[in-house]
């Protein structure tokens, strides 16, 4: 495998997911389903809690849910969006066998199908929190933030959940009846655990633990640090870590979750191989 | 030799009428209950996945300091959501996965009516995921220590009762409208979920709506059988009811009448509309 395989398998793989995700109806429809689902989601908390609170959007713990849920959005997109693509290869366009005939990296393939769906997740992160700030009184003043602290828990972010989203398409590769369950099986368990719409301390005690152990719930609060500075920072959680340490804590765990991914999918990929997993349909 | 007799006669039985209707609703939804308690992993994610939105909106709720009853019209959403799902990929999207497998073609080939192959699969549907729901409402019931207090028994099986009707005619007669879709079955299905969530107040009382919002809403039969549930299970529950019961209880009638009555005029529709335009085994990938 050479560096120009790799980038070409990766370049490739995200115009074609591109494709398949955008070009099943015309792009003003498109635009509007990209925008629709997460607005949906964003305006169930929103109603949750406006009619238990009287619509006190200028408390910190409305920014904190609703910012919390709009960065989550990238969470179900990448990391299923990656192990999507072996379930759409495999059973729908029975592809994947040709995938692996042809001189590409099946994971930096797979981590390029993930990218469209980071294209439409960031369409709909923007909208969200642009709804908010217009509408909902989100304390988001695009002077006041760390722009420099954005991009870098952004980056690292991405890559963590591409990293997760390998891990997903490795085990979804050895799996038959249940595969379309797991990403977003994932996703659930971690929209509750990483205290992504609650502080951790409203979980039970015995739970949290779970929570301080996903890189989600470190690169969450650093989001809404970078956007929000002192408003995130009021909250209990991870007051006393500073933007530093919260960094240094989710590279940790970003080199972690990559090399995990590494050995699972070296493991998953032989597994499937040999027991002739990798061309066969459910029809599920 | 006998055994060969018993089945060539089998074989040449000629059903027709109500007798093949029935029959043909019961092979239909055979596999829905018998096929998916084979595949255990399914109920538990089924189970499971639910859980997880009702934990994460029942946290929420206690992070913001809501009051109990609340969490009661969580659990109670979140159980329902499984009967939206169930109509929204498996009834609504089921022609489209059946036109995928080549199934579609065969079903109109044989001399069944589509129209019981539809009741079939929401009977079935219906049958399983209830197991799927009650589970959902005893662990959330369990989790989060939910009051339930009947009001009207009667009441609450009408409603129950006319809403899964009235819902699975919905889903019946959008599966003929599914008949003409192709790759953006799956799109349109997957945008049907959370967009009704809201409108319908799956996690919160549909009485918060404006009225005409609500009243809107209450085209989608699970709107208006939930708010009449809500009402009936819990003590604070008539205070945040959208109208009175009795009155969802006549509007869910309509509901199913038109629904029914709708479907089969639809099917008929589309599916000569589908066979004209020669959709029926088109595969656009």
């Amino acid at each position: 495998m050479n560096r120009s395989e790799t980038s070409h398998s990766f370049t490739m793989a995200t115009w074609l997911g591109w494709q398949v995700e955008s070009n099943w109806t015309d792009p003003f429809l498109f635009a509007i389903y990209v925008i629709v689902k997460p607005l949906a989601t964003a305006a169930i908390l929103v109603v949750m809690y406006s009619i238990i609170t009287g619509g006190a959007y200028e408390s910190p713990l409305f920014a904190y849910i609703y910012l919390g849920n709009a960065f989550y959005i990238y969470v179900g997109s990448i990391m299923t969006g990656v192990s999507w693509a072996v379930i759409e290869d495999r059973e729908h366009y029975k592809t994947l066998k040709y995938m692996y005939i042809a001189p590409i990296s099946i994971p930096f393939y797979w981590l390029g199908r993930g990218v469209s769906r980071f294209l439409i997740g960031t369409v709909a992160v923007i909208v969200t929190i642009s709804a908010g700030a217009s509408f909902l009184n989100l304390p988001l003043d695009l002077a006041e933030v760390n722009w420099g602290l954005f991009i870098v828990s952004l980056v690292i972010g991405v890559t963590m959940l591409g990293m997760i989203g390998l891990i997903l398409a490795s085990i979804t590769l050895m799996m038959a009846q249940h595969n379309f369950f797991v990403g977003e099986a994932v996703a659930g368990a971690l929209y509750l655990f990483s205290g992504a719409i609650f502080p951790l301390e409203v979980l039970p005690a015995w739970i949290r633990p779970v929570g301080y152990a996903m890189p989600i719930t470190y690169w969450l609060e650093l989001m809404r640090r970078s956007l929000i500075g002192e408003v995130a920072e009021a909250f209990p959680t991870l007051a006393q870590f500073s933007n530093l340490q919260l960094i240094g804590i989710l590279i940790g765990l970003t080199i972690i979750f990559a090399f995990l991914s590494v050995v699972i999918f070296r493991w998953c990929d032989y597994r499937a191989r040999e027991l002739g997993l990798i061309d066969r349909v459910t029809n599920y | 030799m006998k055994a060969n007799e018993r089945l060539v006669y089998s074989a040449s039985e000629k059903v027709t009428g109500w007798r093949l209707f029935i029959k043909t609703i019961l092979a239909r939804s055979y596999p829905r209950i018998i096929g998916q308690q084979r595949e255990k992993s399914w109920i538990f994610f089924e189970i499971f996945m639910p859980m997880l939105a009702v934990s994460a909106y029942v946290y929420v709720y206690r992070a913001i300091g809501a009051p109990e009853e609340y969490v009661g019209f969580v659990v109670v959403g979140g159980a329902m959501t499984a009967f939206w799902m169930n109509v929204l990929w498996s009834m609504s999207s089921q022609l489209y996965w059946e036109k995928e497998t080549g199934n579609l073609a065969l079903y109109i080939m044989a001399p069944n009516s589509m129209m019981a192959v539809l009741l079939g699969m929401a009977l079935g549907g219906l049958v399983a995921t209830t197991l799927r729901a009650a589970a959902i409402i005893v662990l959330g019931t369990l989790m989060f220590q939910v009051q339930f207090t009947v009001t009207s028994f009667s009441q609450l099986f009408a409603v129950f009762f006319l809403a899964m009707t009235a819902l699975y005619g919905m889903g019946m007669m959008s599966a003929s409208l599914f008949l003409l879709l192709s790759r953006e079955a799956w799109h349109i299905s997957n945008l049907a979920q959370e967009p009704i969530y809201l409108v319908s107040g799956f996690y919160f009382p549909i009485k918060s709506f404006d009225f005409w919002v609500a009243a809107a809403a209450s085209f989608i039969p699970l709107t208006l059988g939930l708010d009449a549930m809500r009402q009936l299970i819990f003590p604070s529950g008539a205070s945040l009811g959208f109208l009175n019961v009795n009155v969802e209880i006549a509007v869910l009638i309509v509901l199913c009448v038109v629904f029914l009555i709708g479907a089969k005029f639809l099917l008929d529709y589309m599916e000569r509309l589908a066979i004209r335009e020669g959709r029926i085994t088109e595969n656009r990938r």
